[in-house]
Order: structure tokens, then C-alpha cells, then sequence
């Protein structure tokens, strides 16, 4: 298993690897809003932590087609599915190879972005500890999609679609924790606690799903 | 079970396919296969473009459902585990990455199929590719390729292999020494399914030939049709 | 000894019936004897139900707007019923590997994102006067949203995986995670208010009904129930005829006779 993680590490680092890419979508996303809002530092300030949390949901959603279709082009799936492993946790592995390559460095980028949107350091922390917690889920569930989607040539889109529903829930709480860090009234250890459930539950709904779905979608 | 395994792959294991019938989508496209192999044993499946060869090693690989008929894989640490499990399955494509080295993409497999059998240097030498072991995959030929992809059987220890057109990228010589390791392979007790439209030349292996079915549509709607139904106006009422 | 194999298990009883129901032939022809008559019952009882709203006393805060709900409620209930009949059928694709629920869980697809459209519309029709406004990003509203968009990705996938047989599992896997989604929608009204500022809109304000709502109501929910499943079965037919159509064209194809 430290083989795999080693490996999908390695192919993601490696030229041709996605890892960065996610990182720079997130910067292309920073930087249209305040075209799109104008550059009212004001009104930045106050969406900052929404955008940070949005450009991070679509960063993380934008590799997740390839997390078991280049698998399955190069033949790989075939022989990873057949060992004697349990599926689930290999593809639990997979997640957290693909978070670590695409999720991390989303959130290690967080700090410039949120000085550029005007963020508070209060508020650049609140949404780092909600990323932290919450982009886990994100390529969970979408681990559910990408093997749905693994035997259509351009699942991407698709991907986009079947998933975005899926992780509304850990936006909002996700956002919700981090105004409540933010605006006093507002209560922060509740949403988040939540977060944290979200998450360890789709870390055991995702990977059984996903391993349901690819058992026998070989074709 | 990894002392039954030190120096023979899986003594005296045998693979038995009972009456199998594999469909995809709507038709059938193996129907009624059966063939029983002991160790040492190797099986030769030949037939037409479209006659369904792929289609059964990946249904005896467990990578598809079968529509009917089982595959057994009995004898001695065979108990508790799937058949899958046994086996070393080659398809068309190499399951290599093009971004890892030669020697990282074998080391992954090691690690990754367990029971370590030979080196990834000598399964290289066996190959007669131990010169690309730090090249990246990507930047090999496609004969290469598909060596180091035979290097990949060598370095993790399975009693099953079962490979799809092992030979086509392969040039004579290649091909030759392909033909020497299945044969050690199988004297050493393990068995050998093989499908392939060029002669791979083992002795004294059994062969099967599929014939490509016309037909074979499901079932249900296969007797619908025969009743006419299908073109009746009832069915549409 | 270890084996995979393919064995048809012999279930009993209602099961046996049930699994009787997958030779296509015999389901197609139930479905043509049963569907005229859930047609017109359900129209009877529409007819029925639209008469009973029609003379239901106008509510003392809602006015004659409180029509709206005999048409939106049920919608609702309807929306989340279908998702859950698609659900079971995704169990059946999974589990039972009924052949039918593939196509059951195909068929019902459109219909529920049908009743999820209408409870939506319906809905902000009635916020207009009630609240003042088309659309408030309540939770309740946004999670029946989500329903739909849910429904939606399930038919685009549906059209996108060619092959019947393949895309059966696909179908099923993502109908069953979004699953979750339900008890969300059911019980966002209770749930946000304990995180958000209280809810200034519930709908299903749950003063006990008066009985001369509740039974309009009740009958439209039958009625529409009755609807959901003639329209069901209806679809459920076509299915099983296009797969016909595809296998026969696929032999032409072939040029097999």
C-alpha cells in the first residue's frame, strides 16, 4: 500500500502530472472575481473566505476524472483490482495520494490568495482549517464519480455534474464554520464538528462506492 | 501458503473452466467453453478477430462476469482466496506508467502483487532489457514495452499467468525468448493460458479454438424474436 | 476449493414472483392490463381531488393562494417517492440483479425530476404572495434544488453510457450516494435551525391541519401517487421496447436474421 501512495505520488509530481495545475486553476479563479464584483476591497473582504472555498471546490473537482480513467487506459485498474487487497482501502490510498498532490497545495496556497481578496488573517486561518478538513471529502465523494465514469472517454463534465450536488452540504458548513470564525455571534465549533463528520463519513461511503462500482465495470 | 510457494509456483494447483458463457451488453460472445488445466499445464486459445478470446481470458481473470459456468482454482492454498487472486493477468495494454522508470514501475508491481519472486535486475536480464532499467517507460519501443511488461510476470510470484496476444509487438527473437520462459514457467509447475493469433510454439500445450458466434443475442429477447414478437403489433400496443 | 461462478439462485414465494417478472415478455404484458386501469382511477381520482380543493374554505392567512399547496405538496412528497423507488431499484440492479430494475430505475428518472420541477415551480409561485419574493436560499428550497440536479446528472449519465448492461451499475451506485440527499431534504426544515438564525420560512408550518385541508390534500397525494406509477409502468414498457429495438438493430447490424 505505501507502494501505491509512493507511486500515484510520484506520477503526480513527475512532468505530466496534475498536481499543479489545480494550484494554478485556483489562482484563475482568485483573480476573476474581483473582475466580476469590481474591486471593492470592502465587499472582497466579506465574500474573500466564499471565493477561497469555491475556487478550492472547483480546483479539487477538475483532476478528479483522471483518478481511475489513466488507470484504466494503461491497463493498471485490471491488475490493481485483482490483487488480493481490499478494494476499498486501495482506493481510499488512491484518494489520499490524489489529495495530497491536488488538495494540499490548494490549501498551502490559500495565505496569498486570501491576502490578495483582503481576507483577515483570522479569516485566511478559519478557511486553511476548513479546507484542511473539508477537500478530503471532496475527492471522496468524487472517487464515487470518476469510477461511475471511468468507462466514458470524456467523463469530466460529467464528473462536474454527478458531484457538485454531492458536496454542497461541505460547502456550506464549510463556509458556515468559517464565517462563524470570523463574525462573533456566529457559532464556528458546531459547523465544523460537522465538516469533520462529513468527511469521515464519505471516507467510508466514498471508497466502498467507488470499489462497488469498479469491481465489475470492467468491460 | 508462501512455504508451498518458495521454489515452485503453487504446487500442483489446477484451473478448471466449466461450461463458460460470457456476455457483453446484449449478446453472447463465449458460450459453453470448458477446459481443465493441471500445473505445468498450457493452453493455447486461437480463433478470429471477434471470436471472443479477450473476452474469455478476462472473464477467467474474474475482470468480467460470467453469464453462466464457474472457474475453479483447486488444490492446496487455493482455499481461501479468490481466483483472481491467483493469477497474473497480461491484457492488450502493458499497466505501465510512462512518467516512472522502468525499474519504479517494476518495483511498484513487486510491492504492490506481493509474493516476490525474481529480482527486477534479473527479470530485466531475462528480458534482455536490464540496459533501459532507469529509463522511463514512455521513452521505450513498443516491442520493449511490451518485454519489460513480460519482466513484470517475473518479479512477483503467481501460479496462474494469463495473457492476452503476449507476442504481438514482439520481434522473432523476442518472441523465442518469450517462448522460454512460459516454458520454464510451466515446468516449474505453473499454468499458462494464452490467447493469440500467431503461433507461440510451446510443446506440448493443449489448444482451444473459438469460433466467432453469430447470434447469441439474450435470452429473453432472443425468444421474443424467434416468437416473433419483436415485429408484432402487440408489443407495440 | 476456490470458484467465481454465475448460478441462478432459486428464491421462493414473493420472490419467486418478482423474479418471474424479469422475463420481459410477461412483464410486458401485466403492464398492458394494468395500465388502463391505474389510468383511470388516477384521473378519477384527480378529478375527485381537484373538486374537493376547489371547494375547500379559503385560509384565513393564506386566501385562495393556499390552492397552490394541493398542487405542491404532493409534488413534493412525489419527488422524494420516486428518488426512493429509484433507490430499491438501484438495491436490485446491486444486489438482487433483477433485470427489470435497471429499467425500472431508468424509467422512473425523468418522471421524479418532472415532480421536482413542478413542486419547485409551484413553490416559488406561492413564495411570491407569501413571502414576497420568487426564491429565498432557504434549506429546504435549496436541497429540493439539489434534488433536481441530482435527477438530472442521473439522466445525463443514463445518455451518455451506450450500453444498457454497463451503464445499469453506473446508474445505480450514484442513485444509492444520492441517497443521502434525501433525509437532508426532510429534515433541513429541523436541522438548519439549530445552526442558522431561526427559520423565518417553514413551510409545513405544523399547526395540525384542519380536516377540511387535510383531506384535498390527502386525495391529491393519492391521486398523484397513482399517476407516478401508471406513468411508471408506461415508461418502464418503452424502455424494455427500445432495448428491443437496439438489439435488433444491433443484428441487423450483423446481418443476422
Amino acid at each position: 500500500m505505501t507502494a501505491l501512495l509512493k507511486r500515484e505520488l510520484a506520477i503526480a509530481f513527475r512532468a505530466g502530472g496534475g498536481a499543479l495545475t489545480g494550484v494554478l486553476f485556483f489562482l484563475a479563479v482568485v483573480v476573476v472575481f474581483p473582475f466580476a464584483v469590481g474591486p471593492d476591497m470592502n465587499l472582497l473582504a466579506r465574500i474573500g473566505p466564499a471565493i477561497l472555498w469555491i475556487g478550492a471546490l472547483l480546483a479539487s473537482l477538475l483532476g478528479l476524472d483522471r483518478l481511475f480513467a489513466q488507470d484504466r487506459e494503461d491497463g493498471s485498474l485490471d491488475l490493481i483490482v485483482m490483487q488480493p487487497h481490499l478494494l476499498p482501502l486501495t482506493i481510499a490510498i488512491k484518494c489520499l495520494a490524489h489529495w495530497l498532490a491536488t488538495g494540499l497545495p490548494l490549501i498551502l496556497a490559500t495565505p496569498l490568495f486570501g491576502i490578495m481578496l483582503n481576507v483577515e488573517p483570522v479569516g485566511t486561518g478559519a478557511v486553511m482549517l476548513t479546507l484542511l478538513v473539508g477537500t478530503p471529502a471532496i475527492t471522496l465523494i468524487g472517487a464515487v464519480g470518476a469510477a461511475v465514469t471511468v468507462t466514458l472517454p470524456r467523463g469530466g463534465l460529467l464528473i462536474a455534474i454527478l458531484v457538485l450536488p454531492l458536496v454542497i452540504p461541505v460547502l456550506v458548513f464549510g463556509i458556515t464554520a468559517t464565517n462563524g470564525a470570523i463574525y462573533d455571534p456566529d457559532p464556528f465549533t458546531a459547523p465544523f464538528l460537522i465538516l469533520c463528520a462529513l468527511t469521515l463519513f464519505s471516507g467510508v461511503l466514498g471508497p466502498l462506492a467507488a470499489a462497488a462500482m469498479l469491481r465489475h465495470s470492467a468491460d | 501458503m508462501d512455504e508451498t510457494r518458495t521454489d515452485q509456483p503453487a504446487d500442483r494447483l489446477s484451473l478448471i473452466g466449466e461450461k463458460l458463457s460470457v456476455r457483453r451488453g446484449e449478446r453472447m460472445i463465449v458460450c459453453d467453453v470448458s477446459f481443465r488445466l493441471n500445473a505445468g499445464d498450457a493452453l493455447v486459445i486461437t480463433g478470429e478477430n471477434g471470436s471472443g478470446k479477450s473476452t474469455l481470458l478476462r472473464a477467467v481473470a474474474g475482470l468480467l462476469p460470467l453469464a453462466a459456468g464457474r472457474v475453479i482454482v483447486a488444490g492446496p492454498g487455493a482455499e481461501d482466496c479468490e481466483v483472481r487472486e491467483l493469477i497474473y493477468y497480461l491484457g492488450h495494454q502493458n499497466g505501465m506508467k510512462g512518467a516512472l522508470t522502468v525499474r519504479e514501475n517494476l518495483d511498484f508491481w513487486q510491492a504492490f502483487c506481493g509474493n516476490p519472486w525474481m529480482d527486477v535486475e534479473d527479470a530485466l536480464e531475462q528480458v534482455n532489457l536490464l540496459h533501459a532499467i532507469d529509463l522511463p517507460f514512455s521513452y521505450l519501443s513498443a516491442g520493449m514495452k511490451r518485454r519489460a511488461s513480460i519482466a513484470k510476470l517475473l518479479v512477483s510470484e503467481k501460479p496462474v499467468w494469463v495473457v492476452d496476444e503476449p507476442t504481438a509487438a514482439l520481434d522473432a527473437a523476442s518472441s523465442d525468448m518469450f517462448r522460454g520462459i512460459c516454458q520454464e514457467f510451466c515446468s516449474m509447475g505453473g499454468i499458462l493460458v494464452a490467447a493469440t493469433h500467431l503461433p507461440l510454439g510451446i510443446d506440448g500445450a493443449q489448444s482451444l479454438r473459438l469460433e466467432t458466434l453469430s447470434g447469441g443475442y439474450d435470452d429473453d429477447l432472443a425468444e421474443a424474436a424467434a416468437e416473433g414478437e419483436l415485429l408484432t403489433p402487440e408489443a407495440d400496443a | 476449493m476456490t470458484r467465481q461462478s454465475a448460478e441462478i439462485s432459486q428464491p421462493a414465494g414473493f420472490w419467486a414472483w418478482l423474479a418471474s417478472l424479469a422475463n420481459p415478455t410477461r412483464f410486458m404484458g401485466i403492464a398492458d392490463r394494468v395500465i388502463p386501469w391505474l389510468a383511470a382511477l388516477s384521473v378519477a381520482l384527480l378529478v375527485a381531488g381537484l373538486y374537493m380543493c376547489f371547494t375547500a374554505p379559503e385560509d384565513y392567512q393564506q386566501g385562495a393562494t393556499v390552492l397552490i399547496m394541493f398542487i405542491h405538496v404532493p409534488a413534493a412528497w412525489l419527488a422524494m417517492m420516486c428518488y426512493s423507488v429509484m433507490s430499491i431499484s438501484a438495491l436490485g440492479t446491486l444486489v438482487w440483479r433483477h433485470p427489470l430494475s435497471d429499467v425500472s430505475l431508468r424509467a422512473a428518472a425523468p418522471i421524479g425530476a418532472a415532480f421536482t420541477f413542478i413542486s419547485l415551480v409551484t413553490g416559488s409561485l406561492w413564495g411570491k404572495p407569501m413571502w414576497g419574493t420568487y426564491w429565498v436560499w432557504d434549506a429546504r428550497l435549496t436541497s429540493v434544488l439539489v434534488l433536481f440536479i441530482i435527477y438530472l446528472g442521473i439522466m445525463a449519465l443514463a445518455r451518455a453510457i451506450e450500453e444498457p448492461a454497463q451503464a445499469a451499475k453506473s446508474l445505480a451506485v450514484i442513485t444509492l450516494v444520492g441517497f443521502v440527499n434525501i433525509p437532508i431534504i426532510k429534515f433541513s426544515v429541523d436541522w438548519w435551525n439549530t445552526l442558522h438564525q431561526p427559520a423565518s420560512v417553514s413551510r409545513f408550518g405544523r399547526p395540525a391541519m384542519d380536516a377540511a385541508f387535510l383531506y384535498p390534500l390527502l386525495v391529491m397525494a393519492l391521486a398523484y401517487t397513482l399517476i407516478f406509477f401508471t406513468l411508471h409502468l408506461m415508461n418502464m414498457r418503452s424502455e424494455i421496447l427500445k432495448r428491443r429495438i437496439r438489439v435488433m438493430k444491433l443484428k441487423a447490424a450483423e446481418g443476422v436474421r
